[in-house]
């Protein structure tokens, strides 16, 4: 009796192990197409983090620009990030998740002002969102925001 | 009210300052998203309900920062700085704080 119990528990983890490493996989690659394709229309824009605006023309309007996210982790990279704990090190399999986050945030700050000419003092912050369980669970928040200037035409 | 995140308010000048001002929110997410959360984090990528809950609880922070400088008299907030926290298990302090002035 015990044996088919935890053969069934290790099919269950192989199987969340697999959905984790296939459907991440998938909804990574459609996710970082959609960045590439808005970061694309976006470019054109800058965001800089000085504070001065050192530039001649006339400001029409200054506004806050806000854009946050929250991406956690799939199945696959935790069970990674477990072994990696063991050896240390860098950990690569998690570089793609808070890259994807911090480039969605972007995204939204700009794509929240779309008359904006130029993004001032923009600022980025990440911090992690604890589970109440207690448990890790790998999920962090970014926040991007900048003031968005629109100068006279 | 103009909020900015620089010093000025580029185009306009300030005429008086109040002083600081700021206004925080702690929440915690109910059980139900943080079950759909816990199905959501075997694939990984973003979580929705709860980067709703932390726009939500960003606008209030503003609301209240807000709040705060209309009864001051000011018109406008600069240098405007967000800050997240997780004060308990399940729950987070958003904080806003900026500087109150008047501009023209």
């Amino acid at each position: 009796m015990d044996g088919i119990i935890d053969l069934a528990e290790l099919l269950l983890a192989v199987s969340l192990l697999a959905l984790g490493f296939f459907a991440g996989k998938l909804a990574e690659w459609r996710h970082y197409r959609s960045i590439r394709e808005r970061e694309g229309v976006t470019l054109k824009v800058p965001a800089v983090s000085f504070r001065n605006l050192n530039d001649p023309r006339p400001v029409r309007d200054a506004r806050l620009a806000i854009g946050s996210v929250v991406v956690s982790a799939d199945y696959y990279k935790r069970f990674l990030m477990a072994f990696r704990k063991v050896f240390g090190g860098e950990v690569h399999s998690y570089s793609s998740v808070i890259d994807r986050g911090r480039r969605e945030a972007v995204l939204r700050m700009k794509e929240s002002c779309p008359d904006a000419d130029l993004f001032l003092n923009f600022r980025l912050a990440t911090s992690s969102i604890s589970n109440s369980r207690g448990r890790d669970i790998g999920c962090v928040e970014v926040i991007a925001y900048a003031t968005a200037i629109q100068f006279e035409r | 009210m103009i909020l900015t995140s620089v010093e000025t308010v580029p185009g306009k000048t300030i005429v008086e300052h109040y002083g600081l001002v700021q206004g925080s929110t702690i929440r915690a997410k109910h059980i139900g998203r943080d079950i759909m959360a816990g199905l959501k984090n075997i694939v990984g990528g973003e979580l929705k309900g709860y980067t709703e809950l932390l726009v939500e609880a960003r606008d209030q922070a503003t609301g209240r920062m807000v709040a705060q400088a209309k009864e001051l008299g000011a018109n406008a907030v600069v240098n405007i700085r967000y800050s997240t926290a997780s004060v308990a298990q399940g729950a987070a302090e958003i904080l806003s704080y900026g500087t109150a002035v008047r501009v023209e």
